[in-house]
């Protein structure tokens, strides 16, 4: 534990939490253009260049405007809600592989806050700690419409983690193993598991949908019926952090989806590049080609936002309990049967 | 060739509604989902049709009625005599003027004897109906020629408009009479 290496870390990870942020703002940005587009208008354009400043001036206004309190006997509860959204977001990034690895100053810096093997178990426990984010939120909000909203999310989501939970099951029967970072190695070239699993990977994509509280499933706040949902009573930066969260989870959830099922930070030509041109060179176009995949994850969720209508409550349960796990089990049996077979 | 009444479709594009149970996989639901992003993706390449209003302003048709405005005649002299039947048909009572005579050496400045020494329309109580126009007897008052709408201010006293928002600018009236005088 030399003194080099917990620079190396501090650099990582602070990089790791600034993209993160970013990502996260630039997301509302690309959010209100691709509403926009898809709706043949223009979207945000006047604060800078096509616009680039609105997520600083939208983040300015949050932090402007008025705190404001409801009568609630649970203050302490009120503050906690949107920081435990806002902290178990974040945390999720720490064990995402966002490349292989650089050789700076002599040293290999591999590029991952921290590659546990458990990884993907880690994954599973915080996002599943991030229910309470919401459900204390709208709890303490003593208002009907908050509870209806936190309720609806945490069995929303509750439900929706079995599924996703099995279909993994499937895809780790496959690899062997829970770290990601392994994960993304077997991948290398254009071997990407979406290709092996593709059930696996729907019924995974479709349970992220639900997981980030994202139109087709966005009951949890759902303005027609609900008002805001479980983020009705908040106002200022907590409101922010609720809504910042979301667009974190997105980022991060697009991240696992890539690293999962595209092959992570892989291309083809990536071992001859390596060979060829250098390590860094790679691993920086890796990094890159990741940052493509992610992209267009979180382009396709806004694309799907734009184009389907919010579900019904009871569909979307029966969607969950009565197709997506007997489905995944299904999966599981096929994708046993397979190994047994091939190998 | 007679058909039955409910077989009859004027704009053609009748639809007949099945009531048939759904297939596996209409139900599955995923290739009308894939049909919509298909429809959704092609308008992010359709033409915008967004208006960038203060650079870029949609056309008024012809009889819009904007901000009003006091005409002049071809010799730049004002056409209102302040009778008042413009105030008194008005509906929101929005109107309020005074009279003043003209004296001598002001022949270029105002057509008749009398003229409104102050003139000044109250922009939030008026409904933009046009009575005012129809009223006129001098041919002073028009809401068309403008072609501004009422811009939006912060203090309630600013969308009182007198004489110095609502007369014709006098470049305006050179042009018009020169444009009359080439037909």
């Amino acid at each position: 534990m030399d003194s080099a290496f917990i620079i190396e870390k501090s650099v990582v990870i602070v990089t790791v939490f600034a993209i993160t942020m970013i990502m996260a703002m630039y997301s509302t940005y690309a959010e209100r253009k691709v509403a926009a587009f898809l709706q043949d208008r223009i979207g945000p354009n006047r604060a800078g260049k096509f616009g680039l400043l609105q997520p600083l001036a939208d983040g300015l206004k949050l932090f402007s405007k008025e705190e404001f309190f409801p009568n609630t006997p649970n203050r302490f509860l009120f503050i906690v809600g949107p920081a435990i959204a806002m902290s178990t977001a974040l945390m999720t990034s720490a064990v995402i592989p966002w490349g292989d690895r650089l050789h700076i100053f002599g040293r290999d810096v591999i590029l991952q806050a921290t590659d546990i093997d458990v990884s993907l178990l880690y994954i599973f426990g915080v996002v599943s700690v991030g229910v309470y984010g919401i459900m204390i939120g709208g709890w303490a909000s003593n208002n009907k419409f908050s509870l209806m909203g936190a309720v609806r999310a945490a069995s929303q989501m509750v439900s929706y983690e079995i599924a996703m939970g099995l279909s993994m099951i499937a895809l780790l029967m496959m690899t062997g193993t829970l770290s990601l970072k392994e994960i993304s190695i077997q991948q290398s070239g254009m071997d990407w598991n979406v290709f092996y699993q593709p059930v696996s990977f729907l019924i995974f994509l479709i349970c992220a949908f639900a997981e980030l509280n994202r139109t087709p499933f966005d009951l949890a706040e759902c303005e027609s019926e609900l008002i805001g949902g479980y983020h009705t009573e908040y106002s200022s930066m907590k409101m922010g952090f609720y809504l910042f969260a979301e667009y974190a989870n997105m980022f991060i959830s697009s991240a696992i989806l890539s690293v999962l099922f595209f092959g992570g930070y892989n291309y083809p030509g990536m071992q001859w590049m390596v060979d060829n041109v250098g390590i860094n060179v790679a691993n920086i176009l890796g990094i890159v080609v990741l940052f493509i995949k992610i992209c267009g994850f979180i382009f396709f969720i806004m694309w799907v936002r734009w184009t389907i209508p919010r579900f019904r409550y009871d569909q979307l349960m029966n969607l969950g309990w009565r197709i997506l796990i007997p489905l995944s089990i299904v999966n599981i049996i096929i994708t046993g049967i397979c190994i047994l077979a091939f190998k | 060739m007679s058909t039955a009444i409910q077989n009859i479709s004027l704009s053609g594009r009748k639809k007949e509604v099945s009531h048939k149970e759904m297939t596996f996989w209409e139900r599955l639901y995923l290739v009308a989902i894939v049909k919509g992003l298909i429809i959704t993706i092609k308008h992010l390449f359709r033409k915008k049709v967004t208006v960038q209003y203060p650079e870029q302003v949609r056309e008024f048709s012809p009889v819009y009625r904007g901000q009003h405005m006091l005409k002049r005649d071809e010799q730049g002299r004002e056409n209102c005599t302040a009778c008042g039947l413009c105030a008194l048909s008005c509906p929101a009572e929005a109107i309020t003027m005074k009279a003043a005579e003209r004296k001598k050496g002001e022949e270029h400045l105002y057509r008749e004897e009398k003229y409104a020494e102050i003139y000044e329309i109250n922009m939030l109580r008026c409904i933009f109906c046009g009575l005012c126009e129809e009223a006129c007897p001098k041919d002073a008052i028009y809401l068309t020629l403008s072609k501004e709408l009422v811009p939006a201010n912060y203090d309630r006293e600013d969308f009182i408009f007198g004489k110095d928002k609502l007369v014709m600018p006098l470049e305006m009236a050179m042009k018009n009479a020169q444009l009359n005088n080439a037909n």
